[in-house]
């Protein structure tokens, strides 16, 4: 790690103040991705501003039946909520799905949504990377590419977003809150993360100097018919090679509304209107699900190691699908896909 | 040959050191106060300013568990937390679960599982262990295996740490 110099922020304006007067500053919280990256010299800040002690960890009702969590909740403590467990059981069992129990205990919120990419290039100062050093080129795309994305890349990168969580908050339509020299800011979970483009360096769309300081969660939960199913390489402690959220509303066999996000993917959490308008209205059935799948994936490109997950996402989302729509969802514990 | 001599180092952007930074820690039980550099983990402040070398440096990038304490009774990566971040924390590692002589039960549960070969991970082991019997989420073997995944024992000593942390639940 290089020298850095460290501050502690008295209150969310404080924090926005100080990352203000230092562009090369950076917020701590959990620390668990920052700090790694920092060993691996691919983050340099000069100045850790540590926001751990900021009141930014409850959990709270919403006007609008949904919650407010603040952004230095735990994952651990999300997970284990009892208001999250009962009423957003999709987003826990992600949580769980994601890291270790150590890992889970540190890591908050606000930084599980602005974790960076774990492809290997981008982590390797020796080799080019466009979101490292914007136009050093993409090493991955000639590369060792068996993680990297499927949808949505760009000639610049082909990076995924690692987290679990974010794949279950893109489905719920979580909204993200934020703080900056601006005043506050509620951006649609969908417009917070990015896609490559020609900007691979720019992971979100949070300003210079913003603050996350809370996750909304509005009052549809899906807590009858989710599941979150995580396809990766071991059992546990791993990144996804795909992995899928889906929630479905039912009135008999019929679906009423129909939410499906996939992780490891693409360089955001991936939704497509259209895959879930193709279940809206239908019978819950193996070829709704399939027609779905077909449509989400139809611009779906591989890469010389991972044209397998358009496939293995093909059957990832039929079978989350036919999870949700049994009841059945995925276990954390017990690894068996049924 | 092409001159020697006239290279210029690589230039490296570099801060100027802050002043160490003074931490308290009260670590298993007894206050301790150290000056620490900003970017002294937790792991290095015990083993390095302490001499707590209990705690494990496996991988130093939070894969691999060899570092788990417990800090204010939560199990964490230490590789992973500065050590001015925790200041006023209460933080136990593998020298303090032992009480009066006595092994903590997780202690006699390996010895009596041979829950480990070389040892190196069993601090980390026993730790995120006991922070696991704290948390209270596990309790089949299957949620044992899922909720220790963030410790690697590259002995594969698993089905016996498995045993040894039923046997500390009082399961077996």
């Amino acid at each position: 790690m290089i020298n850095f110099q460290y501050a502690r922020a008295s209150d969310v304006a404080d924090a926005v103040r100080q990352i203000a007067s230092d562009p090369k500053a950076k917020f701590i919280a959990g620390g668990t991705n920052l700090i790694d990256l920092m060993k691996e010299d691919v983050e340099r800040p000069s100045r850790l501003i540590d926001i751990s002690r900021l009141p930014l960890k409850s959990v709270e009702d919403t006007a609008e039946g949904g919650l407010r969590i603040g952004a230095l909740v735990p994952n651990s403590d999300l997970a284990y909520h009892p208001l999250i467990a009962q009423r957003y059981p999709m987003l826990a069992s992600a949580i769980l799905a994601g890291a270790s129990a150590q890992l889970r205990n540190m890591a908050s919120t606000g930084g599980n949504l602005l974790q960076r990419t774990r492809c290997c290039y981008f982590y390797d100062i020796a080799t080019p990377c466009n979101k490292r050093e914007p136009g050093s080129g993409c090493s991955a795309i000639t590369g060792l590419n068996r993680m990297h994305a499927i949808l949505g890349t760009s000639e610049a990168c082909i990076a995924t977003h690692p987290s679990d969580m974010c794949v279950a908050l893109a489905a719920l339509d979580a909204t993200v809150h934020t703080a900056g020299p601006a005043g506050a800011r509620a951006i649609a979970f969908s417009d917070f993360h990015r896609l490559p483009g020609d900007t691979p360096q720019r992971d979100t769309n949070l300003q210079a100097s913003e603050i996350v300081t809370a996750v909304e969660l509005p009052a549809r939960g899906f807590a009858a018919n989710y599941t979150y199913l995580k396809i990766r390489d071991r059992l546990s402690y791993a990144f996804a090679l795909v992995s899928v959220a889906a929630a479905l509303e039912l009135e008999g066999d019929t679906i009423k509304e129909a939410r499906l996000a996939l992780g490891g993917v693409a360089h955001k959490p991936w939704r497509d209107p259209s895959a879930e308008a193709a279940l809206r209205g239908q019978t819950a059935s193996q070829s709704t699900f399939t027609r779905a799948a077909d449509l989400l994936l139809r611009d779906a490109k591989g890469f010389e190691h991972n044209a397998f997950k358009i496939d293995l996402a093909r059957r990832t989302i039929v079978r989350a699908l036919t999870q949700a729509a049994a009841s059945t969802p995925q276990s954390q514990s017990n690894k068996k896909i049924r | 040959m092409a001159q020697t001599g006239t290279a210029v180092p690589p230039t490296r952007e570099t801060v100027a050191p802050p002043d160490k930074i003074p931490v308290a820690l009260s670590v298993n039980g007894v206050t301790r106060q150290l000056k620490v550099a900003p970017w002294t983990t937790l792991l290095d402040a015990l083993r390095d300013h302490l001499d707590l070398t209990g705690t494990k440096k496996g991988c130093d990038h939070g894969q691999c568990g060899a570092c788990t304490v417990l800090v204010d009774g939560r199990r964490i990566n230490s590789c992973l937390t500065l050590a001015v971040m925790k200041d006023g924390a209460k933080v136990t590692t593998i020298e303090g679960l032992a009480s009066n002589g006595a092994l903590h039960a997780l202690q006699q549960a390996f010895i009596d599982h041979d829950a480990f070969q070389c040892g190196y991970c069993t601090p980390g082991q026993i730790c995120s262990a006991a922070g696991l019997i704290a948390e209270g989420k596990a309790k089949s073997a299957d949620e044992i295996r899922e909720l220790m995944s963030g410790n690697i024992c590259r002995c594969g000593a698993y089905p016996n740490i498995v045993a040894a942390i039923q046997q500390a639940m009082g399961g077996s």
